[in-house]
Order: structure tokens, then C-alpha cells, then sequence
């Protein structure tokens, strides 16, 4: 989803304000919701990516004006909600991630070029807007992972390849962008195409 | 008047400060009660989890994994290769996350951020400060990182190249910072105040301060 949590990239947000001494909880409520999520997490209620889905579908406005850890309970509100817990009837719970049994075979190894493709889906992604249609070098291959977008809801058996994968920062940002700098971003094998060499794209 | 200030805090401990419950404290009691209810969470079990965050697992899990790793290059090379593995003989609870160590090379400055949220290799390191949550830090460090670490009083040349790793997937990063110079010879346990949290998430250098 092109959403408000997708901020790589943005203009705007101000400098990084650091707190000195800072307090790993602030209230005596921001720990209990996070421990709340991570026990439900635990026991299968939800899964990750539903934590962060719960969280992307706040209106922009309230995501933006809401602290970290509200977030955080309204994402554990809606889940229980649409799992069954606040309601009469029986609780529905997505179930653990299951193992990866047979591990997908990667089409890309490290030193391919790919380029991400050009999507916008509406629900959950990894894929960052600032980083699609993009090209880049795989680095190295990760282990498989449930491909987020369909692990939301019941539990998903969709392992996908996942690939460390190197932008330069020209490339991302163009002229304001540094050569040789760069950012590394962990992108599922669903997310990219083969890209074209250089030379082969001059040739078109 | 202080015995009556002391009583109201007994009664209101969940409440922060002022005695008033506000709205994210209600609901948050509220969503407790809920999900005790339903037996999904037991309050025991959240009080220890809070506990563990707040007293045990912080940056000192990490800073040690980092001083070992410059005195012992075998322990540094596994450590560069399988992370879950060497937290798992060290009795550390990666919490299923995939740890990645990333090593700063000379010439490349290495950091972390998570564009999309909040994802940080809490297991070794704690819970990620309030800043690494933020919006400035999270839409700025993927597009002007020097800048960045600029305001963190961390100045690079113009020969060193950044690398910023973006958590988008399963994978947590640690940065292995180089080892300052000037301290050969010094012990492991000599080393690990100079490992700061804020060295292993990549915005600052060992001895050049950072939390």
C-alpha cells in the first residue's frame, strides 16, 4: 500500500530528535501493549505482518499524529477485533508460521542484475515506493520467507526467495543521489525481474 | 499530603503520572482485560516480558558479541557468517529473527534503518530508541544519510562510501563497527564500553561517544 508508514524518501519530517536518557518504555502502558503483541504473536493470534498491516491501515493523519507504541495497540485493537476475541462467538486465530519444508529454489544469485518491478499493490508490501522500478545487483541470498503480501490472514504457506540487493544511490535518488553510495534493501524474489545490461539497453 | 500522594500512585500505578487515566491508558487496560479474558494473555507473562526488556536485554548483549569478535578473529568470522548460531551457543534467544552481523569495512560506513516501520535487532541490542521510530530519521536516512549522521556529530570524507541497510524482510542488522585504533592490546572486557548501542546501529564510531 502506498501508505504514510512507506516514508523513505520523504521531504518534510524535520530533523532526528534524540532524547538523551532515554527510557526503554515512557508509560507503564507502552510496555504492557508491546508485550501484549509479542505474547500474541507467540501464540498464533496474528502474525507479524499483520502487526505491521494493522498498523498501515490507520488513516494517514492518525498514523502520523500517533506515538509509536499507539500504533502499536491500535493494530492489536483491530486484529482483536477481526479475529474474533472481542465478540461472543469462538476466536480466530491465523496460526503459527509454519516451517519451510521444501525451500523455493532462487531464480537470481548474487552478482545478477534485477530491477524491481513497478507495482502498487493496495494491500500489504515490503516492496519501499522509493525503490520500485529500480535497478540493482544481488548481493547475497537470504533465506526464504512467507511473502508478505499474502500473509495476511489465515496462515500463509507462500515461501518465497528473498535477496539482499544493492541500489546505488544515484540510481534511487538520480542527480541528488552520491556515487558510490548506496542502500541495501532485502527484497522478495516476487518483487523483481531480470533487469537488462547496460548494453543491451542502449541497443533498444 | 506526600502519604496521600504515595496512596494515589498505589491505586493509579497503571496511570502514569498525574493520576488521570488518558485515553491510549484506558484502552490499553481495556485490551488487557480482553485478551485475559479470552485466556490469550496472562498478565504474569506480560510483566516478565517487560521486565526482560527493561533490565536484561539492552546493548551489552551486542557490545560484547562486537569486543569478541575484534580480539578473536575465529569467533569474528563466525560471527560474520551465521550470527543464529553463535547466539544460540551463547544461550541468547534471537526470537526467531534472522540476525545479520555486517562487518564496516575500511572505507565504508554501514547503517541501519527501517524505512517501512520499526525493524531493529532487538534480541542483542534492546528495543530501538524513539528517534530510529521516527519519521525524520526513517525518511531521510535511505536519501541523505551523511546528513544524518552529520546531526549525530559523526562527519565523513568524501572517500568513505555509505551503505544503508533497509530492513524490509526477516533479516535484523547489527554493524560490526571497526575496532578503534590506539587500542591494541587491550582486553575484551577493556573494549566493551567503547561499543555503543548507537555504534551498532551505524550512526556513530566507537570512541567518538553515542548512547
Amino acid at each position: 500500500m502506498n501508505g504514510v508508514h512507506d516514508m523513505g524518501g520523504a521531504h518534510g519530517h524535520g530533523p532526528v530528535v534524540v532524547e538523551p536518557d532515554e527510557p526503554v518504555f515512557h508509560a507503564r502502558w507502552e510496555g504492557r501493549v508491546w508485550a501484549m503483541a509479542r505474547l500474541c504473536l507467540r501464540r498464533g493470534l496474528f502474525n507479524t505482518d499483520e502487526l505491521r498491516w494493522g498498523i498501515e491501515r490507520m488513516p494517514p493523519a492518525r498514523y502520523l499524529d500517533a506515538s509509536y507504541y499507539e500504533r502499536w495497540l491500535t493494530s492489536v485493537e483491530t486484529l482483536a477485533r477481526e479475529k474474533g476475541v472481542a465478540g461472543a462467538g469462538p476466536v480466530r486465530p491465523s496460526g503459527r508460521n509454519p516451517a519451510c519444508e521444501a525451500p523455493p529454489r532462487p531464480r537470481f544469485r548474487a552478482g545478477d542484475r534485477v530491477r524491481t518491478r513497478n507495482v502498487h499493490p493496495a494491500g500489504h508490501t515490503r516492496l519501499p515506493w522509493y525503490a520500485r522500478a529500480r535497478r540493482g545487483v544481488v548481493e547475497r541470498v537470504r533465506p526464504p520467507a512467507l511473502l508478505p503480501d499474502t500473509n495476511v490472514g489465515p496462515v500463509s504457506r507462500d515461501w518465497e526467495p528473498v535477496y539482499s540487493v544493492r541500489f546505488e544511490s544515484r540510481e534511487l535518488w538520480g542527480e541528488s543521489g552520491r556515487a558510490g553510495d548506496a542502500v541495501l534493501l532485502d527484497v522478495f524474489e516476487r518483487y523483481l525481474e531480470p533487469s537488462a545490461t547496460e548494453g543491451e539497453e542502449e541497443v533498444r | 499530603m506526600n502519604g496521600a500522594h504515595h496512596e494515589e500512585h498505589e491505586h493509579h500505578e497503571h496511570h502514569g503520572h498525574h493520576g488521570q487515566v488518558s485515553d491510549v491508558e484506558a484502552r490499553a487496560l481495556a485490551l488487557e482485560s480482553l485478551l485475559r479474558e479470552k485466556g490469550l494473555v496472562d498478565s504474569r507473562d506480560v510483566d516478565e516480558l517487560v521486565s526482560r526488556y527493561e533490565h536484561d536485554v539492552g546493548p551489552l548483549l551486542g557490545a560484547r558479541l562486537v569486543a569478541r569478535a575484534w580480539v578473536d578473529p575465529a569467533f569474528r568470522d563466525r560471527l560474520l557468517h551465521d550470527a543464529n548460531a553463535v547466539l544460540r551457543e551463547l544461550g541468547i534467544s534471537g526470537e526467531g529473527l534472522n540476525i545479520v552481523v555486517v562487518a564496516n569495512e575500511p572505507g565504508v560506513h554501514d547503517a541501519v534503518v527501517c524505512t517501512l516501520c520499526s525493524c531493529y535487532p532487538w534480541p542483542v541490542i534492546g528495543l530501538p530508541p524513539v528517534w530510529y521510530k521516527s519519521a525524520p530519521y526513517r525518511s531521510r536516512m535511505v536519501r541523505e544519510p551523511r546528513e544524518v549522521l552529520r546531526e549525530f556529530g559523526l562527519e565523513l570524507d568524501d572517500a568513505t562510501r555509505v551503505r544503508v541497510w533497509d530492513s524490509s524482510a526477516e533479516q535484523r542488522y547489527l554493524i560490526l563497527p571497526e575496532r578503534p585504533v590506539g587500542t591494541e592490546g587491550w582486553s575484551e572486557d577493556d573494549l566493551v564500553p567503547l561499543v555503543t548501542r548507537d555504534c551498532m546501529i551505524g550512526v556513530a564510531r566507537p570512541g567518538t561517544g553515542g548512547v
